[in-house]
């Protein structure tokens, strides 16, 4: 399953795949970018309703994202972040620069 | 009769060993080996769940920094990007009573310097992304962990975890 992407009033939504590694984070990435670019976008929210894994790509993915858009002001979010995800968001520091909510 | 049906139970040991081409695609069927390969034990949901971060981490560096091949590829359905370079990575996994050992070996360059690369944060590739969490996932999901390498000489990742404990890391709030 793939990334979708989607503009909400300024703010970019990324539904993410069910399982993020290495093999598929290239690809959301610079899809991602290429919204940036193109659009006035104050935040980027990331939905992690249907995933299921997560590794450190994943962490790779929000961190460069976040070096993007923060010198532009801009905030990033998580949302439906289930117990594992979390676990790998707060032991990787992200919890500190990007906003987890329910 | 109770007591043999105890010592079958006790006593559950199995090894699975293979060898894979390092191609990104192969992370996914790794950690998913894995996850069957430990069921019989009856891990918990996060125990499972750590195993696969962890085995999928050790898995992803094996192809990423030991062989170079950053780019994500799917035989048979993507063209093979040019500068795919040949190389296996091996797992050799074991159950012994409730421990799972885990042991991840590539024939790439190697580490230079192997602490350095344990420090979280370190990466060699920050232009493709890589958090340089790696290391420490593992380090965090599992009860040991001991990283062998030398320049040149491929790395060896040796983990040690015991299943259907009760979970030492309090929920997050």
């Amino acid at each position: 399953m793939e990334a979708d992407f989607q503009v909400i009033d300024n703010y970019l939504m990324v539904k993410m795949p069910a399982e993020i590694d290495h093999h598929q984070s290239g690809a959301i990435s610079r899809r991602a970018d290429s919204f940036l670019m193109q659009d006035s976008i104050r935040g980027i929210v990331f939905d992690f309703e249907d995933t299921k894994f997560m590794d450190s790509s994943g962490i790779g993915i929000i961190m460069g994202r976040y070096k993007k858009i923060a010198c532009l002001g801009g905030k990033v979010f998580a949302i439906h972040a289930d117990r594992q995800i979390r676990r790998i968001l707060y032991i990787s520091g992200l919890s500190k620069i990007m906003e987890i909510m329910e | 009769m109770k007591q043999e049906e105890k010592k079958i139970r006790k006593g559950y040991d199995n090894e699975l060993r293979m060898e894979f081409d390092a191609i990104s695609y192969n992370e996914g069927f790794a950690r998913m080996a894995v996850s069957a390969f430990i069921t019989p034990l009856n891990p918990t949901l996060e125990e499972m769940a750590d195993v696969k971060t962890a085995v999928s981490e050790a898995v992803t560096n094996a192809v990423i920094h030991g062989y170079g091949n950053v780019q994500g590829y799917i035989p048979g359905r993507m063209q093979c990007p040019r500068e795919i370079s040949s190389g296996k990575v091996r797992m050799y996994c074991r159950i012994e009573g409730d421990v799972l050992f885990v042991e991840i070996e590539d024939d790439g360059k190697g580490i230079d310097n192997v602490e350095q690369a344990l420090e979280p944060l370190y990466t060699t590739k920050p232009e493709y992304e890589r958090s340089g969490m790696g290391f420490a996932f593992m380090e965090a999901f599992m009860d040991d962990l001991q990283v062998l390498s030398a320049p040149g000489r491929g790395c060896k990742v040796i983990m040690e975890k015991k299943l259907g404990s009760i979970p030492w890391l309090e929920e997050l709030e």
